[in-house]
């Protein structure tokens, strides 16, 4: 046997895992796709998010925030070691809001949240001049913004290369270029790669973003996972414009303003359109008016990793027993839990997280 | 140090890069024409301050823009041409109000 644990994925959420694994005192391969995957890792928004997460599943909030609290001490441990900052910035982020009667819905919906969990959801609503005061840039068309304590960002890029570099750094193996075909388990895991190489491991961690589509039947998983095209665009670098991020806009450690959030339903398809982009470059305009001035300097788009409901997938297989599924849209936010916890229960320790809410079966299509 | 492989003709501009008059040669390259005449910094960073200048040359790096007009430009994209106000971006790229 090569290693107790063959990951497949050398995204941020397989890096996450093998780290916490390595770190542990596991021996752990990742295998990584080529330049031809989807990799969400590198087209990524970079927020560490909370508010709006598990809105209507309050596991979902809590694992979020577990890990949104968790991100300090991960990140910390990684420049450690690394000597490369992450520039992770936790001192809350925005949702604005151009419509009263959103907003009241907005907080409605998070005062139900937070009354499921205890008291404990610590948002506030800023009116336009508390906004103001925070945000001078602020335009005249923001009405308020949920303010919540618990959200920031990170630079995505510097966490991906930092996690690969540690990874190796650790004894761990990092195979790029490796496409797995198949897995079979005659005695222990033996994987098979497009190039005809072999890699047997005790137990396999299926992290392969939406490659797990393909591969996860195989394991006994359903592995539903569909693609949700996000479009991005970014600035120059600007002077300092803006104090927190939004899941909007945010500016990055480099001086650059990162504008994004589309969702669209259009397959494997990560090009860039002219509309969507112009609306979201309006949209970001609005809340920040100086933007309008602002030249951009790149545009792409990624494909988001979603599971039928949104909510992660964390499914250990029935018919290959050692075989795990981890699966989310949020693998930057989750880094720190899947670095720091997800582990223990890959492990079967007695303090494994309780992932029993995430688990596949919650798809099983209910009789009647 | 860079040197014009080409020497141009009489025809020049007069431009202004912060402050100091420059004779271009028309219609050239304005990244590649401020480099001959010896200017290697043409802004600072954002974040750390650093001198940056043409790097790409070809409008995608973004690492040689000025202003001009109050506008940030590449300078690799520009054209020489007569009265060019261009001044170096210290910081407040797009957003002089």
């Amino acid at each position: 046997m090569e290693a107790d644990y063959a990951v497949i994925g050398g995204g941020v959420v397989g890096l996450s895992v093998a780290w916490g694994l390595l770190r542990r005192g596991r021996t752990v391969i990742v295998l990584d796709g080529d330049d031809g995957s989807f990799r969400a890792s590198r087209g990524n928004f970079g927020l560490v998010w909370v508010q709006g997460k598990g809105a209507n599943n309050p596991a979902y909030a809590r694992w979020t925030r577990r890990s949104a609290a968790a991100w300090k001490q991960f990140s910390s441990e990684l420049e450690a070691a690394s000597g490369t900052s992450l520039c992770l910035q936790q001192d809350g982020g925005y949702d604005f809001f151009f419509d009263d009667e959103e907003l009241q819905q907005t907080v409605a919906k998070y005062e139900r949240l937070k009354a499921a969990l205890g008291g404990d959801y610590p948002f506030e609503v800023l009116g336009h001049n508390a906004l103001k005061k925070e945000e001078p840039g602020i335009g005249q068309d923001v009405i308020g913004a949920v303010l919540h304590h618990e959200d920031g960002h990170v630079n995505p890029l510097r966490l991906l290369r930092t996690l690969a570099a540690e990874v190796r750094r650790l004894g761990g193996t990092v195979r790029t270029g490796c496409e797995v075909t198949g897995v079979t388990r005659p005695d222990s895991f033996r994987l098979t790669c497009a190039d005809g190489a072999v890699v047997e491991a005790g137990k396999v961690v299926l992290a392969a973003g939406l490659g797990a589509a393909t591969l996860g039947p195989q394991l006994g998983f359903k592995a539903q996972v569909r693609p949700q095209r996000g479009q991005v665009l970014i600035t120059e670098k600007l002077p300092g414009l803006m104090k927190r991020p939004s899941a909007i806009i945010r500016q990055v450690d480099e001086g650059g303003v990162q504008i994004g959030d589309s969702n669209e339903e259009v397959g494997f398809n990560d090009t860039t359109t002219l509309e969507v982009t112009a609306r979201i470059a309006a949209r970001a305009a609005r809340v920040y008016p100086a933007l309008a001035r602002a030249k951009l300097v790149r545009s792409w788009a990624a494909l988001r990793v979603m599971s039928p409901d949104g909510l992660p997938v964390y499914q250990q297989s029935t018919a290959m027993p050692g075989a795990y599924l981890v699966t989310c849209h949020s693998g930057i936010t989750l880094a720190a839990a899947h670095a720091l916890y997800l582990p223990e229960w890959l492990e079967g320790s007695e303090d494994a997280p309780d992932l029993a809410a995430f688990s596949e079966e919650r798809f099983d299509v209910q009789a009647g | 140090m860079f040197r014009r492989v080409e020497q141009g003709g009489p025809d020049t501009c007069e431009v202004v890069f912060d402050g100091r008059k420059l004779a271009l040669p028309r219609h050239t390259n304005l990244a590649a024409s401020l480099l001959a005449a010896g200017i290697m910094s043409f802004r600072k960073t954002q974040v750390s301050g650093s001198p940056r200048g043409p790097y790409c040359m070809m409008g995608a790096c973004f690492d040689c823009v000025v202003k001009i007009d109050g506008e940030t430009r590449q300078a690799c994209m520009e054209t020489v041409r007569d009265g060019l106000m261009i001044e170096q971006v210290h910081g407040e790229a797009g957003f002089d109000e």
